[in-house]
């Protein structure tokens, strides 16, 4: 069903145009990048980790599509000020609920941020037992 | 906040003298052509035939030589699956190209899928030509059909469809077809001269209305119809006529004929200005097709680091409104990522595949002015660089490392 909004909900395109904690994180405790080979979306999720293990800053850059970006500006807002543990909670699902839903050909794109958050805290951990 | 409206490629809006002539046959003059011994049923009968008059003439073709349809694509269907039906008996081999519009390479995968029919897609050159050698070398004794698009909706190349179809008629039996709809409203088409055997034709590019079409096919030809269970169109196309939308396709060829190169001098200076504005003020931008022998409206592009999608998004939330052949922008209204698929046109011409590219295609029309291409201007490196910004390719580059992604293990 379309609708007069276009393909996607207020909430995407509030996020798509004006997206949150753009930009890159240049000391960061960890760094996700995820693509999608169907569509070639690549997202890049720096993360701010402290000693407590909670996030304090998240930032990201993403190739993309509308919904690319969207969920991107989404899930940094969703994940700063949680520990690690309950942002590997964070589900593809609750960042599509969060933008009020996404078409079906785009669901990927809440995947793509869920991965990222995984791959930036595998990429954390792997340089803190490096240390 | 403005609306600019710059993708004609795909619609253009009702001539308001077309919409005029349609509007009798929709309540006062309503009758059945089919029904033509009641006066109603001979009033519509002859718009029918007077209509069918005016877009032969459009090409040069015969009264009879036209079949109305529901829209260039069923022409396309009947032009490619009806001919190849009725004519398999004397070979199961098509040539086409690779970029021809999904109307054409649907029904072709078919054949090959469902009929046994081979089909050669023949290769592309980097503005989108077809070379008349590798179209020589691909004709076969058991060669049936050749079908070769005029122009390109997306890239804007226009085909040298005289030097194409003049190869195919010296070194085989083939017939020619072309699908036509992108550049009948710009390109003065005659069928004989051409000596082609069957062309797509559709009110798409020349203000008219939707749901209508036609395939010219050549006294002498022989189809197998697709939609049966009447008598109309001679037998090639049953079902009562769209009258309205057929009147209306006729008033807009008849005005097409005469408004052409007007219209072809107006867009012409409003596409280079446009043209020539994109390649001054943006960087990292590559434009497809070729720059001379092209549709008269069409500017089109991709740029490096920005993805389509997000730029039709941000252009259409600006007030403009364009297209794009990259995949995240295709289907979106499909029921799965796999629906979504990167224009075959684009990989044809070797833009990379692996990168969702950032192409857009400007399709101006004759509402659009001087002003309008200013403010397309004025806005779009912004929104190119906004993209940019958040773009990580963008940083690499500018940093000047390659991105690696990380793999995750579902």
């Amino acid at each position: 069903m379309a609708d007069a909004q276009g393909p996607y909900s207020p909430k995407v395109m509030e996020h798509f145009l004006n997206p949150k904690n753009m930009g890159e994180i240049p000391d960061a405790s960890g760094i996700g990048e995820v693509g999608n080979p169907s569509c070639g979306d690549v997202m890049r999720l720096y993360l701010k980790i402290n000693e407590n293990e909670i996030i304090e800053d998240a930032k990201f850059m993403t190739f993309g599509c509308g919904a690319a970006i969207a969920s991107s500006s989404m899930v940094t807002e969703m994940i700063k000020g949680k520990t690690i543990e309950e942002a590997l909670k964070v589900t593809n699902e609750t960042v599509a609920e969060a933008l009020g839903g996404l078409p079906p050909s785009k669901i990927h794109c809440s995947v793509l941020a869920q991965q990222a958050i995984e791959a930036a805290i595998k990429d954390y951990r792997e340089k803190k037992a490096k240390k | 906040m403005k609306q600019i409206f710059m993708d004609y490629a795909n619609a253009t809006p009702c001539d308001s003298r077309v919409l005029e002539a349609m509007l009798p046959y929709f309540i006062e003059k309503f009758g059945n052509p089919s029904s033509h011994i009641i006066t109603k049923g001979n009033e519509a009968l002859s718009a029918l035939d007077n209509s069918r008059k005016i877009v032969a003439d459009f090409i040069g073709a015969k009264f009879e030589e036209i079949i109305f349809t529901s829209g260039a694509t069923e022409a396309n269907n009947l032009a490619l699956k009806g001919y190849a039906f009725a004519n398999q008996h004397r070979g199961k081999h098509i040539i086409t190209t690779e970029i021809e519009h999904f109307s054409i390479t649907s029904p072709l995968r078919t054949l090959e899928r469902l009929f046994g029919f081979e089909v050669t897609y023949l290769p592309v050159d980097s503005f989108g030509f077809v070379s008349p050698d590798e179209l020589k070398k691909s004709l076969r004794n058991e060669t049936i059909l050749v079908s070769i698009q005029l122009a390109n909706n997306e890239i804007g190349t226009v085909q040298d469809l005289k030097e194409l179809i003049s190869v195919v008629k010296e070194n085989s039996s083939a017939v020619f077809h072309s699908d036509a709809t992108a550049g009948c409203g710009f390109i003065d088409i005659n069928v004989s001269e051409l000596n082609i055997d069957l062309l797509t034709l559709s009110p798409t590019s020349l203000y008219g209305p939707k749901g209508v079409g036609a395939l010219f096919v050549k006294n002498g030809l022989v189809l197998q119809p697709l939609i049966e269970g009447g008598f109309q169109e001679g037998g090639l196309r049953s079902g009562t006529e769209n009258l309205p939308a057929i009147v209306g396709f006729a008033k807009a060829c008849e005005l097409g004929k005469i408004e052409m190169s007007d219209r072809c001098n107006y867009l012409k200076p409003l596409r280079n200005r446009l043209w020539e504005g994109i390649e001054k003020n943006i960087d990292f931008v590559h434009f497809t097709g070729h720059p001379e022998k092209r549709l008269p409206n069409n500017v089109s592009f991709w740029i490096e680091f920005a993805e389509g999608e997000s730029l039709l998004l941000m252009l259409n939330y600006m007030g403009v409104m364009a297209s794009s052949g990259s995949a995240c922008s295709s289907n979106l209204r499909g029921k799965s990522e796999d629906d979504l698929v990167a224009s075959p046109v684009l990989t044809a011409i070797g833009v990379p595949k692996d990168i969702c590219t950032g192409s857009l295609t400007f399709s101006l029309g004759m509402s659009n002015t001087i002003e309008e291409i200013d403010y397309v201007l004025q806005i779009f490196p912004g929104i190119v660089n906004r993209l940019w910004q958040m773009s990580p390719f963008y940083l690499d580059k500018i940093k000047g490392h390659t991105p690696k992604l990380t793999k995750v293990d579902k």
